[in-house]
């Protein structure tokens, strides 16, 4: 989980113990098609794949297309102010094919983070999976409003959870510090 | 930034046929949110969920307390699940502490799990009823929910909120008569809301309300990512249970409910249906549980995650319930998401509503098993 997006290896730290073939043959075929992807882990049940933003959509349209994962359950941003980044990781599942009902995808992507963050007019900008995922679009309506993640592509980018008027900085930043903690 | 236009405060200029109508946030039926709709006479043209009314940043204020201070704060955006919002965080904590829960405590779990189900269900169901004008079904399940609520009280001390569950554990163990009454309010419950076909679910006036009205193809549930009821209902035979079990859910008999249709009544249907396999699941578990044992395994003071992080999920009332626990080596996790079904099961809405009379906006709403604390988190 270190600051590793720019570093192009593929390094896999394997549970070996009970990761069973699916997990094994779907992290290869992902791994064959874009060597400059890492996978971080191979987990039972679990895979996290991290990409750079200019590759998300296209391994985001393999996985889809050719993995059968068919929605998200989750978008979940994350704030590395030491790395100077944000990530976002896409929590992907399936639904249609049953042998990947238990699989949960972890394709996670980083942008870069400025310390006096603009939402929307600064550079901490990803393209959005809204096309390859139809279900992820109120989740990066919230990852925008919670980190200033502007997801470009996404038809809808305002507010979701926060009041209108909210005129702070993203709260879910590290630097938004609760008052009394 | 103070200067611009800020996003959601711009209105937007409608022609002389259509007119704005703000459902909520303080509307009784529509819960603690907004939706804004576009109305040409009587038909919805466009759909608008505003969630963020009871918006309380569970999110955030996790990144602050310890992971067992984390308990109490997190089951609030469900008191009557609160069993289920927290099986995913002990879960997922487990994970990252290395814990082997005890035998007796897996079992303890699924049926206080359970028992929360049907509650929550229960109180879904009644407001349901309500918002159809059919007060007979607001009393019924409001009062046979008594029963579990009374008995989850006997097993963790508290009606609703419980905080029973604990990484690595339950709190405490269950009274010694505990079985038997268990056993005795669920056989009761059970032949109680059979009875609720005959007053709700065979009665006319719902079925006209209710069938296909906001009907959703098993195309779009799957590309939505809706989940729970409102997924099963279109015929998507998923749940969590069933295909990624967790604790004993594997060695425990019940089967999934799925329906075709893909409407209101389907959808109001499945939940009912689920607690008959509640029922079972109590049954079973109280018959295959250890009589006694350790409940619970002595956690160090303050435990710390290691540098990893988890995704677990659950299936709870509302659908699949999962949480993404980020850990630094700190007794705090470094980031929390919940990923919750009625805030998956929301991007649906828009898509049922559009093209809908206004009249059936409460059983589609309603319908959509949508709990606005939930999603608002």
């Amino acid at each position: 989980m270190s600051s590793t997006s720019n570093n192009t290896e593929i390094e896999k730290i394997e549970n070996t113990s009970s990761v069973t073939d699916t997990e094994k043959s779907l992290s290869d075929s992902i791994s064959k098609k874009f060597p400059n992807v890492q996978i971080t882990y191979v987990n039972p049940n679990r895979i996290r794949v991290n990409v750079k933003r200019e590759e998300i959509i296209d391994v985001a349209s393999f996985i889809r297309d050719e993995l059968n994962f068919d929605h998200a359950e989750s978008v979940s941003g994350v704030d590395y102010p030491e790395d100077n980044q944000v990530e976002v990781v896409y929590h992907l599942g399936s639904y249609t094919d049953t042998s990947l009902n238990k699989q949960i995808l972890a394709l996670a992507t980083r942008t870069p983070r400025e310390d006096i963050p603009h939402p929307g007019n600064d550079n901490t900008k990803l393209p959005s999976l809204h096309d390859v995922f139809p279900s992820v679009s109120f989740h990066e309506r919230e990852c925008f409003e919670m980190l200033g993640v502007y997801f470009e592509g996404n038809p809808d980018n305002r507010r979701l959870l926060l009041p209108e008027d909210w005129a702070d900085i993203p709260p879910l930043r590290k630097d938004f510090a609760i008052k009394g903690r | 930034m103070t200067e611009q236009v800020l996003p959601g405060l711009q209105l937007e200029k409608v022609d002389d046929r259509i007119m704005t109508l703000n459902v909520g946030p303080q509307h009784p039926g529509s819960g603690h949110m907004r939706i804004i709709l576009r109305v040409d006479g009587d038909y919805i043209v466009h759909c608008d969920p505003d969630p963020g009314y009871v918006h309380r940043g569970e999110e955030k204020m996790a990144e602050y307390r310890n992971y067992i201070t984390n308990i109490p704060h997190l089951e609030r955006p469900v008191i009557h699940d609160s069993c289920n919002i927290l099986y995913p965080y002990c879960l997922g904590v487990e994970e990252l502490l290395g814990l082997e829960v005890p035998e007796r405590a897996k079992y303890l779990r699924v049926i206080a799990a359970e028992l929360n189900r049907c509650v929550y269900t229960q109180y879904w169901l009644g407001i349901y009823g309500i918002f159809l004008g059919h007060s007979t079904m607001f009393m019924w399940p409001v009062g046979d929910r008594e029963l579990f609520v009374d008995l989850l009280e006997k097993m963790t001390g508290a009606r609703v909120t419980h905080s029973y569950f604990v990484p690595g554990g339950i709190r405490n163990d269950v009274p010694p008569n505990f079985e038997d009454v268990c056993l005795r309010y669920v056989n009761y419950f059970e032949k109680r809301i059979k009875e609720y076909a005959d007053v709700f679910y065979d009665n006319p006036i719902l079925i006209s309300r209710t069938k296909d009205t906001g009907v959703l193809s098993k195309e779009d549930a799957i590309k939505l990512g809706t989940t729970g009821s409102v997924l099963r209902a279109s015929g998507v035979d998923f749940d969590i249970r069933k295909k990624e079990p967790y604790d004993v859910y594997e060695e425990l008999d019940f089967d999934t409910n799925v329906l075709k249709e893909g409407d209101s009544y389907a959808r109001s249907k499945i939940p009912w249906l689920d607690m008959f396999q509640s029922c079972r699941i109590i049954r079973d578990a109280l018959q295959k549980m250890p009589k006694s044992g350790s409940v619970r395994v002595k956690l160090k003071p303050n435990p710390k995650g290691g540098d990893a992080e988890v995704y677990r999920r659950v299936e709870s009332g509302r659908g699949a319930l999962g949480m993404h626990i980020v850990s630094k080596g700190k007794p705090q996790p470094y980031r929390l998401k919940m990923s919750v079904g009625s805030f998956r099961n929301l991007i649906a809405m828009p898509h049922l509503l559009t093209g809908e009379k206004l009249g059936n906006l409460p059983p589609v709403y309603w319908s959509l098993n949508y709990w606005p604390v939930e999603a608002d988190r």
